[in-house]
């Protein structure tokens, strides 16, 4: 059970690196952009992939009507998110300690990996939201108002996960170093949990 | 018929392809050595230039960027001219940098571009050149590649033998062609003898901002110094000029200045005189010459006029200066890697004259000299002399060092590159050039360390090289390999200009750092706007300052009214793009003055006096995006005596 904690303990900071690396990253490269723009999209923030893409790509999207990309303080998420994971990375390692000191159970390991795992569907679910508005929610007085071929107005939305053809633009969405290290954390306390398991079942 | 006479031709052609195929050791210029020449300046689509060659513009006063192997050409950077495409020197703040003792001088005949050195290497911060005609040095930015300072260099005069630095880019130096009297007087042209004299300036150079001073001007006697170049390694300390008219002609020259048998190397000690300087020698002497500079955060220049010199007799410094004999009026002074061997390129003589470094030095400290010009001792021939190249060509002019072991000189008459050995001054082999070369240029080839793969021929003449286009044409340049023992001619390219000296650099010393905007955030431009709200008009006495900014796809404002006939209309307009080649251009209709293009995060200043009233458009000129076309704006002018306020706006109705 001390080995169970001791790893129960090391898999919630693994979020840590939320604060320090991109969660997910979204590159926009065109006939024109050899080197493409891209974002950055940190828990608190969505950041250029160089300093100026932000500006650049709100530059470019105000052709069809797309809103800004929003800042730090246009959304709730940003301020939510970091506080969220703190009191995970904090729940985590006390259930980890007070696994260790033979309070609580091994249960209560894939209980946290549980509750993170609604929470992180949650996240997507809300990021994807927000994907669908900026993508869809365009200004009536867009300069082009692009058509499909079957005459419904062209929407932008970027893919949540993979790669897509939007326009001139060659779309590629992926989880970056943040999202991995969440996710070898949080598979941690899965490990933490079986080997949590298998010590009680031997004993 | 048409079809027969090609059929024909298709005929002849074959029939030359078999011929020339029989021919295996000829100079045969078809089949698979063609076709691998061709590979070896194929730079396919997307792909980089291995080298950057800065070619002087001659008579374009400006500067030439080309890749090498391919010939292509990638910018015109604008140094002593106005530029048009850019604004440079129509703008409000780059007319100062043509400003001179002689008012605004619009151009100038740029010669010899070198690039600023660390111990004897290409260091790739700056590239200077010198204006030949009325004196200046400019200093390039090899991170904007924009001209930043410019200098005027008084009692100079056909500023030639310029602007080559020394090893650590302590000085760039420029001597003069011309002697002339000094201080300048109203006297006698047939009076020179003896009275014309000779400036060789050392201009200073800021190891950090790269900014010229004029430390020192040694007053020469009154030949003409046609080129230079510096010591380096055991000769780092040295500058070595060449001069013509010894006989101090001053009338065909062409023939009277041709009578010596020898003319001079002028051999100077400049870390001599650098130190008699620096422990108060010299005399300082009332001057008058331009300093103007370019200042990359405010993007505005300035011009001050500076008001002495300081001079120094070279008779002053003993044992600083010394004339090294050098037969028939020797053009190119160039100095091997090494620093031991300093090549006259004497024009009139079919061989090139090398002296010793090591032989001067002794020479020297024998006291072995073979009288003295005008106080200044002449070394003997014999003495100094290494070796002499007997080269079977004629005209030499300018000699460049592939890093081997091995030198390259041009004959100008003969229109041939001539390679030999250093040492043995054996001539290996010699390749034709298309015509009449003037300098060559291999990347680093007057440094420490070439990168001795190409040699690029500078030709004067062009003729039939390319499709015609009248009588007046581009120069033409030949690139060769000279990788191996033979040198191979790849290619012809035309130059733009009269490209005379060229300066090569491999390209990974430049690429990395070439600046692709400027930062808006660090514009300190007075007139700038940094964001839209800041736009607005603003009016002093008879002027109007119109504060506007350019963004994808509008200008901010774009209606103005309020503008009367007589006012003087200056247009500050920022570009507020931070995207990578997204310039915007600004002109308006019947300004008499150029348009502006202007960088991202840049401000730029253009003056507009409307003479009629009417509702006058301006546009961008640099297609930048989908919606250029609709990049456009009003300003409607009033007559002069009309009560119209000033207002301005954008999107409104």
């Amino acid at each position: 059970m001390k080995k169970a904690s001791i790893i129960m303990m090391v898999g919630p900071l693994f979020l840590l690196g939320l604060y320090i690396f991109p969660l997910w990253n979204i590159m926009l490269g065109a006939p024109q952009y050899p080197e493409p723009l891209g974002m950055n999209i940190f828990i608190d923030g969505i950041k250029g992939f160089n300093e100026f893409d932000i500006v650049n790509i709100d530059g470019l999207n105000h052709y069809i009507g797309m809103k800004t990309i929003p800042k730090p303080e246009e959304m709730w998420e940003f301020s939510a998110f970091p506080k969220v994971i703190g009191a995970m990375v904090f729940l985590g390692v006390l259930i980890g300690f007070l696994g260790f000191i033979g309070k609580v159970s091994y249960k209560w390991f894939i209980g946290w990996f549980l509750l993170m795992s609604v929470l992180g569907v949650l996240g997507m679910y809300d990021f994807n939201a927000w994907m669908i508005d900026y993508g869809t929610n365009l200004d009536p007085h867009a300069i082009m108002k692009m058509a499909n071929p079957d005459g419904t107005p062209m929407t932008y939305k970027p893919p949540l996960f993979g790669h897509a053809n939007m326009l001139n633009f060659q779309v590629t969405s992926l989880p970056k170093t943040g999202a991995w290290m969440m996710f070898v954390g949080m598979m941690l306390t899965v490990v933490a949990f079986l080997v949590g398991k298998k010590n009680t079942s031997k004993t | 018929m048409k079809k027969y006479t090609y059929q024909l031709f298709a005929l002849l052609g074959s029939a030359l392809m078999l011929s020339s195929c029989g021919n295996q050791n000829g100079n045969s210029s078809s089949g698979a050595l063609n076709s691998s020449n061709a590979e070896k300046v194929y730079v396919a689509p997307g792909e980089h230039d291995e080298f950057y060659a800065f070619m002087s513009g001659g008579y374009s006063g400006n500067l030439t960027v080309y890749g090498l192997p391919s010939g292509r050409m990638f910018k015109e950077i604008p140094v002593f001219s106005q530029f048009p495409t850019s604004g440079y020197g129509y703008s409000e703040e780059t007319k100062p940098m043509l400003e001179t003792s002689h008012g605004f001088v619009p151009w100038d005949d740029s010669h010899h571009p070198d690039i600023s050195q660390t111990n004897g290497e290409l260091d790739g911060r700056w590239i200077f050149i010198n204006g030949n005609n009325t004196p200046r040095i400019a200093r390039i930015s090899l991170t904007t590649f924009e001209t930043e300072e410019i200098i005027e260099v008084p009692n100079s005069a056909g500023n030639h033998s310029s602007s080559f630095v020394t090893e650590n880019t302590e000085y760039v130096v420029a001597g003069t062609r011309f002697s002339v009297p000094i201080p300048q007087r109203d006297m006698p042209i047939n009076e020179y003898k003896g009275n014309f004299q000779g400036a060789l300036s050392f201009i200073s150079v800021d190891p950090e901002h790269g900014h010229m001073d004029i430390k020192f001007q040694i007053i020469m006697p009154g030949f003409n110094y046609d080129l230079s170049h510096p010591g380096r390694g055991k000769s780092h300390g040295w500058f070595f000029f060449t001069t013509y008219n010894t006989e101090e002609a001053n009338s065909l020259q062409e023939v009277n200045s041709s009578q010596n048998d020898k003319d001079f190397i002028a051999a100077i000690n400049w870390k001599m005189v650098e130190e008699y300087v620096n422990n108060g020698g010299g005399k300082k002497v009332p001057a008058n010459y331009a300093h103007n500079l370019y200042d990359e955060s405010t993007h505005t220049a300035t011009s001050t006029m500076k008001k002495e010199v300081l001079t120094v007799n070279p008779l002053d410094v003993p044992g600083a200066v010394f004339f090294l004999p050098t037969p028939k009026s020797p053009h190119g002074c160039d100095v091997d890697p090494s620093g031991e061997y300093i090549i006259g390129n004497g024009k009139l003589s079919a061989d090139l004259t090398v002296h010793s470094f090591d032989n001067m030095i002794a020479a020297i400290e024998g006291k072995k000299f073979d009288g003295e010009a005008y106080g200044i001792p002449i070394l003997k021939f014999e003495d100094v002399l290494a070796g002499v190249v007997k080269s079977g060509g004629l005209g030499p002019l300018h000699t460049e060092f592939d890093g081997k072991g091995n030198a390259y000189t041009t004959f100008f008459i003969s229109s041939e590159v001539v390679k030999w050995k250093l040492g043995t001054w054996e001539v290996i082999d010699r390749k034709p050039t298309y015509y009449s070369v003037g300098h060559l240029m291999i990347p680093g080839g007057n440094s420490r360390k070439p990168f001795g793969k190409y040699v690029v021929a500078l030709n004067k003449i062009t003729k039939d090289r390319y499709l015609p286009v009248g009588p007046e044409m581009e120069h033409s340049a030949q690139i060769y390999d000279i990788s191996g023992e033979k040198m191979e001619l790849l290619y012809d390219f035309p130059t733009h200009g009269e490209p005379h000296y060229a300066a090569g650099i491999p390209a990974e010393l430049l690429a990395p750092k070439s600046k692709k905007i400027y930062r808006l955030d660090e514009n300190k431009h007075p007139y700038a706007v940094l964001t839209p709200d800041q736009a607005r008009v603003e009016r002093k006495g008879n002027e109007v300052h119109i504060y506007m900014s350019t963004i994808r796809s509008h200008f901010t404002p774009d209606n103005i009214e309020g503008v009367k006939v007589g006012d003087k209309v200056y247009f500050h307009i920022t570009n507020h793009e931070q995207d990578f080649d997204v310039p915007h251009g600004f002109a308006m209709i019947g300004q008499n003055t150029s348009e502006l293009l202007i960088m991202p995060g840049q401000t730029k200043s253009s003056v507009w006096e409307p003479k009629k009233p009417g509702v006058w458009p301006f546009y961008c000129t640099d297609f930048c995006s989908a919606l250029h076309q609709e990049m456009q704006g009003y300003v409607r002018v009033s007559p002069a005596d009309s009560n119209i306020e000033l207002s301005w706006s954008l999107g409104e109705d």
